[in-house]
């Protein structure tokens, strides 16, 4: 579209199943009339011969020969529609009208404004009690979130954040958490097809002051703060944003059951080694909330063992390349590491960053190797250039130590470990955590 | 009762609650650049969005203008990166370029 503002006669092309999604981002970009054409889903994997049957073939969202579309969009004469576009005000209004709770229910679950599970209605006084959790005045900006890149930024308030939080059951010492979690700019409601479920890891002194569970069951649904914050982060995601709707603002194709929640606070009690949060420079004192985009893959083992290397590298090579792991270790693993001889934590992060070696080609073989990291090799950004003309058997590094995170979680009650989705720092920029200050929302 | 929101009314207890929606953007309408008579010696840039495989749909799309309507030059262009919006990719297209097909993304 910005290439038809500055006068270029444009047709966008996309696969069938974004057919509804790409209209909704046209009509809010102003421009309902633009141009677009469809091919069957899946482009990826894919033969020259079968994207050609796609070009010679049918539109499968009109019908219309596909090339016709395409030469029209370019050539029919512009109607009044096309000339004017569309505007318009969306606004949301702070109350809504009035009604019994039973139908109050009925049209948050008919707007999509749940996770579908029951939710505590924001009444003012709910939310006035929710409130109390922070000195910041509610019509303070907190932040802007969207579903996507191609899509436009919702803007957010303190008070809308409570609104969401006193929905998710959260509780009001909660809020700072929640606040500094969507203050992050990271949607818990990513609409990508990967199907991200954003995890928030907390540190310092707030985790004990509000009662969350680093201990057995860190990760589960065992602890008020933890599952409530969680969700808090998920239904304020998707509503300050401007939805989480199949089809339109979320295309994740399988879905995440982490997206109900995943907030959970780090043992440092338990650790040998420091924080997270020390770990990236801020005080013990401070209390602070990382939320990593990922968490769409989990690999489980135990250990460490006699073979822990083997099974690393194998675990680490199951990982998707695009993106770094959290690796999230029981307290007797830590032990079992520090006990191997990893009294440093960095030192364990080096060397699981070179056990993470697997084949170029297999490397590279990748949906997200090859759509985001790719050109960045071909413009010869190190150390993708180098790794992009590697020989296909030769063993390439896939994630560098600022990939990897380790912490801390989990009761003592196995030696148990997870990898999960979520780099500290990202192979592209914006695919990076961030580590937010919950004393500046106290 | 005011301060709660709950009213009563004939058809019960009514409650009043806030809407949980973030604020959007006022929608600006934009037109649409004006389109070509026709596309008979005109350049087409054909735009490789780089999501996997877009290349290969841009090459076989290529092919189709060169054995179908030879007289219209497409050449292919790249932005630096994906989804990343490359105003000097823009500006080439708006300068060197009378139409441009986005090939192929979501």
């Amino acid at each position: 579209m910005a290439l038809e503002e500055q006068g270029v006669p444009t047709i966008a092309v996309h696969t069938d199943v974004f057919a509804r999604l790409a209209r909704s981002v046209a009509r809010v970009n102003g421009m309902p009339t633009t141009r677009q054409a469809f091919v069957p889903q899946p482009v990826v994997g894919r033969s020259p011969a079968q994207l050609r049957e796609y070009i010679e073939g049918a539109d499968p969202v009109n019908g219309r020969p596909f090339m016709q579309e395409v030469l029209e969009g370019l050539t029919r004469p512009l109607d009044a529609e096309d000339l004017n576009g569309v505007s318009f005000e969306r606004s949301t209004p702070r109350l809504l009208e009035p009604d019994s709770e039973q139908n109050l229910h009925r049209l948050f679950v008919e707007s999509s404004w749940t996770d579908f599970l029951p939710i505590v209605l924001p009444t003012e006084e709910r939310v006035e009690r929710m409130l109390t959790g922070t000195s910041r005045s509610p019509d303070e900006v907190v932040g802007r979130l969207r579903p996507t890149a191609y899509r436009e930024f919702w803007e957010f308030t303190v008070e809308k954040v409570a609104v969401n939080a006193v929905m998710a059951g959260a509780r009001p010492e909660y809020l700072p958490v929640i606040l500094a979690a969507l203050a992050s700019g990271i949607t818990a409601r990513s609409s990508s097809t990967t199907s991200f479920a954003p995890l928030g890891i907390v540190n310092g002194p707030i985790r004990n002051e509000i009662g969350m569970s680093s201990g057995i069951g860190a990760m589960g649904p065992y602890n008020h703060a933890n599952a409530t914050i969680g969700r808090a982060f998920g239904l304020a995601s998707q509503n300050l944003q401007g939805g989480s709707v199949p089809g339109e603002t979320y295309m994740g194709s399988q879905g995440n059951g982490l997206s109900y929640s995943a907030v959970f606070a780090e043992n440092e009690e338990q650790s040998p080694w420091e924080p997270l949060h020390v770990q990236h420079g801020r005080s013990p004192d401070e209390s602070t909330i990382t939320v990593f985009f990922g968490g769409w893959y989990q690999i489980f083992g135990n250990g460490p063992r006699d073979t822990w290397e083997e099974r690393f590298r194998h675990s680490l090579q199951a990982c998707d390349p695009f993106m770094g792991p959290i690796v999230a270790i029981d307290p007797l693993v830590a032990q079992g590491f520090v006990e191997r001889g990893f009294a440093e934590k960095q030192r364990l992060i080096e060397r699981l960053a070179e056990l993470s070696t697997l084949r170029a080609d297999v490397y590279w073989d990748n949906i997200w190797m090859q759509t985001l990291i790719r050109p960045f090799a071909l413009a010869g950004v190190e150390p993708f250039a180098t790794q992009l003309a590697a020989a296909p058997d030769d063993l390439v590094q896939a994630f560098e130590p600022k990939e990897i995170s380790v912490v801390v979680v989990g009761g003592a009650t196995q030696p148990t470990w997870k990898l999960l989705g979520g780099p500290f720092s990202a192979k592209t920029p914006s695919s990076g955590a961030r580590m937010m200050s919950v004393d500046e929302w106290r | 009762m005011e301060r709660s929101g709950a009213t009563r009314s004939s058809a019960g207890r009514h409650v009043s609650v806030l809407d949980p929606r973030g604020y959007p953007p006022k929608v600006v309408g934009k037109p649409l650049a004006p389109r070509l008579e026709h596309l008979e010696g005109k350049n087409v840039y054909l735009v490789d969005c780089l999501f996997d495989n877009s290349d290969a749909f841009v090459d076989q799309l290529q092919d189709w203008f060169r054995e179908h309507l030879p007289a219209v030059k497409t050449p292919v262009i790249r932005p630096k990166q994906s989804w990343v919006d490359d105003p000097d990719m823009r500006a080439a297209i708006a300068r060197d370029g009378d139409a441009a097909v986005l090939a192929v993304g979501l």
